[in-house]
């Protein structure tokens, strides 16, 4: 925090409440008066759109959970009857639906900025862990959503990912039978998922509300990476944030909107119209996009086990990154070396999603024949993620090491210091 | 009588007692951790397969109704499962290759009732992640999984891809030549 709060109650009752209950003191010390770094950019922004789609998905949700029936013979139809004869149904349902890749378009945005600009660093790790279980929570969300319209994806995604469970030796199969609570995703899976589904948002808030307290103990880091050194460094919250962050929010907002009204379905996948059929399964299928990365990451593992620990392991190594990258520099602006291998890790990333949305076996180059190597041909997304895969575990590899190896460039001794050395010049 | 005196030793101060405080912290703390598993206990076990669930564990099937080199999909707790009519030439095949190389080796008598080599009958989920292999397809005649591509020959035995094991068997028995029961 800034150390002593600047709020003055002016009216009696806000004084009379103030001594009781210091929630608008709470709320001006963290919203209003907050300093802030001066020279935050629009990567900084998606915090706020991250709080607006939380806030739409609990919105929407919640009306939508009263017309909506978890029950495997009734679901599918209840979804159907949202979208034809609820009042706005087929809006609010397409919002709740593209407001999930939203969500994760922002939080991915969210966490790129984080690691380019090194905002896990001390005394920032507990912030960025918290990050990443909002992140964990926010995954169990969506792929809990996206089995309630009980589709053939929504029933083959849930197949596919609690059979993952099995994978663990000697439990794997108690655990699979424990989280049906059958033999067989069906009923009980559906109506505890349902439960879930409703139960982890309010949970991702409560953990949101430690991340930003978690935020206002250091203060933000800022795209030069030093620390605030004088309240010249820094500008209230309020106006100069709340514009800032308004303004970017309307511009994802209209990204949003043009989802929702002119391609609803475009991130969806048409067979998940198609009622669930556990007697026969589509003949390809994939995760929501936001997922495909960790699912190319898995399928490129020819070991069952081994492909589920890599998956949860590439997630797993977020957690631990504050004390991966030990380089004193922050910001990525002074580390030439790390930038360069940070671009290839996005494009790595964009890739692998490419990668989980193709048959193992597609060609990458349909005019190539290529050849087999062990037990694919060089020429398939198989071999192509296993190039990734290991690129996005050695990305880890190549921070730890960079933090000796690397000469950072010369750090600007304060935020404000560049901007007046450059005044005087001119 | 005032030449005897009776002396009991003096009460310890009970509070002060080291011992006797940490084993009432120690019994306290037990008991709450105690209670709270065994609270947790039904929460969690809750979850499980629930009574009715677990007594729609066996089902009758009629196999007149499957002719030869036909598969008939029966559901069976939740799950697929193929009752597939072999032709004499896809009974050869998986005894031919009895002893080629698997990932997890079987022989085809092995995965059918004795002196009953025309009725296979497994659990049609793959021992991969689960998907409904298809009927015909894939390089052995047998099943082939849309999802990872696992191949299953015609007796049910992973034979290329990355499902580990073969197409588990149910538990079945046959109540008459043309009826079995599952479960």
């Amino acid at each position: 925090m800034s150390g002593h709060s600047t709020y003055e109650p002016k009216t009696g009752f806000t004084r009379w409440l103030d001594a009781r209950l210091p929630i608008v003191r709470l709320a001006h010390d963290s919203f209003v008066d907050f300093p802030t770094p001066k020279n935050l950019n629009y990567w900084w922004t998606f915090g706020g759109i991250l709080a607006l789609c939380l806030g739409i998905q609990i919105v929407t949700g919640v009306v939508l959970a009263m017309h909506y029936v978890p029950n495997a013979n009734l679901a599918f139809n209840s979804v159907e009857h949202i979208m034809r004869d609820v009042n706005h149904g087929w809006m609010i349902r397409y919002i709740h639906a593209n407001g999930a890749s939203m969500f994760f378009l922002a939080v991915y945005i969210h966490m790129f900025r984080g690691i380019y600009y090194g905002s896990y660093k001390p005394p920032r790790e507990i912030l960025w862990i918290l990050g990443c279980i909002i992140y964990l929570l926010m995954m169990a969300t969506a792929f809990m959503g996206y089995v309630l319209p009980w589709g053939q994806m929504s029933y083959f995604g849930a197949v596919v990912i609690t059979n993952l469970m099995g994978a663990l030796p000697i439990v794997g199969k108690s655990i699979t039978t424990w989280l049906w609570g059958g033999f067989a995703v069906d009923n009980p899976t559906l109506n505890r998922f349902f439960s879930l589904h409703y139960l982890l948002p309010f949970m991702i808030a409560g953990v949101v509300v430690l991340h930003i307290w978690a935020l206002h103990v250091p203060g933000n880091n800022n795209p030069r990476g030093v620390e605030v050194k004088s309240k010249e460094d820094t500008v209230p919250f309020h106006p100069y944030y709340t514009v800032k962050d308004g303004f970017a929010m309307s511009v994802f907002l209209i990204l949003f909107a043009s989802f929702v009204f002119f391609m609803p379905d475009a991130l969806g996948h048409p067979d998940n119209y198609v009622p669930a059929n556990p007697l026969v399964t589509p003949a390809h299928i994939v995760p929501e996009w936001y997922f495909l990365p960790f699912y190319a990451i898995l399928r490129a593992v020819p070991d069952k086990l081994t492909g589920v620990l890599m998956m949860f392991g590439s997630i797993g190594l977020l957690f631990v990154l504050p004390w991966i990258d030990r380089s004193k520099v922050r910001s990525m602006r002074y580390r030439p070396t790390a930038r360069l291998f940070f671009l290839i890790f996005i494009v790595v990333c964009l890739l692998l999603g490419l990668c989980g949305s193709h048959e193992p076996d597609d060609k990458i180059f349909a005019n190539l024949a290529g050849f087999n190597l062990l037990d694919s041909n060089l020429n398939s997304y198989t071999w192509l993620s296993r190039f990734l895969a290991v690129y996005y575990y050695a990305f880890y590899a190549i921070l730890f090491l960079l933090s000796w190896i690397e000469k950072p460039l010369p750090v600007p001794e304060s935020i404000s210091a560049p901007v007046l050395k450059a005044g005087k010049k001119g | 009588m005032a030449n005897t005196v009776v002396e009991t030793s003096p009460p310890a101060g009970h509070g002060d007692d080291p011992n006797r405080r940490d084993f009432i912290h120690i019994v306290a703390a037990t008991a709450a951790v105690g209670g709270v598993v065994a609270f947790a206990w039904p929460l969690i076990d809750e979850m499980n397969p629930s009574a009715d669930v677990l007594a729609l564990s066996s089902i009758e099937f009629d196999l007149s109704k499957v002719t030869v080199g036909q598969q008939v999909v029966v559901k069976w707790q939740g799950k697929p499962v193929f009752v597939r009519h072999r032709t004499p030439k896809e009974i050869a095949e998986a005894v031919h290759d009895d002893h080629a190389p698997m990932k997890d080796p079987a022989t085809d008598a092995s995965r059918h009732k004795p002196g009953k080599p025309e009725w296979l009958i497994v659990i049609g989920v793959c021992t991969h992640l689960g998907c409904v292999p298809n009927f015909g397809l894939g390089d052995y005649g047998g099943w082939l999984c849309p999802c990872h591509g696992s191949v299953y020959d015609t007796a049910g035995r992973i034979r290329k891809g990355p499902a580990p094991l073969n197409l588990f068997l149910p538990d079945y028995t046959f109540l008459s030549d043309t009826k079995i029961k599952v479960g």
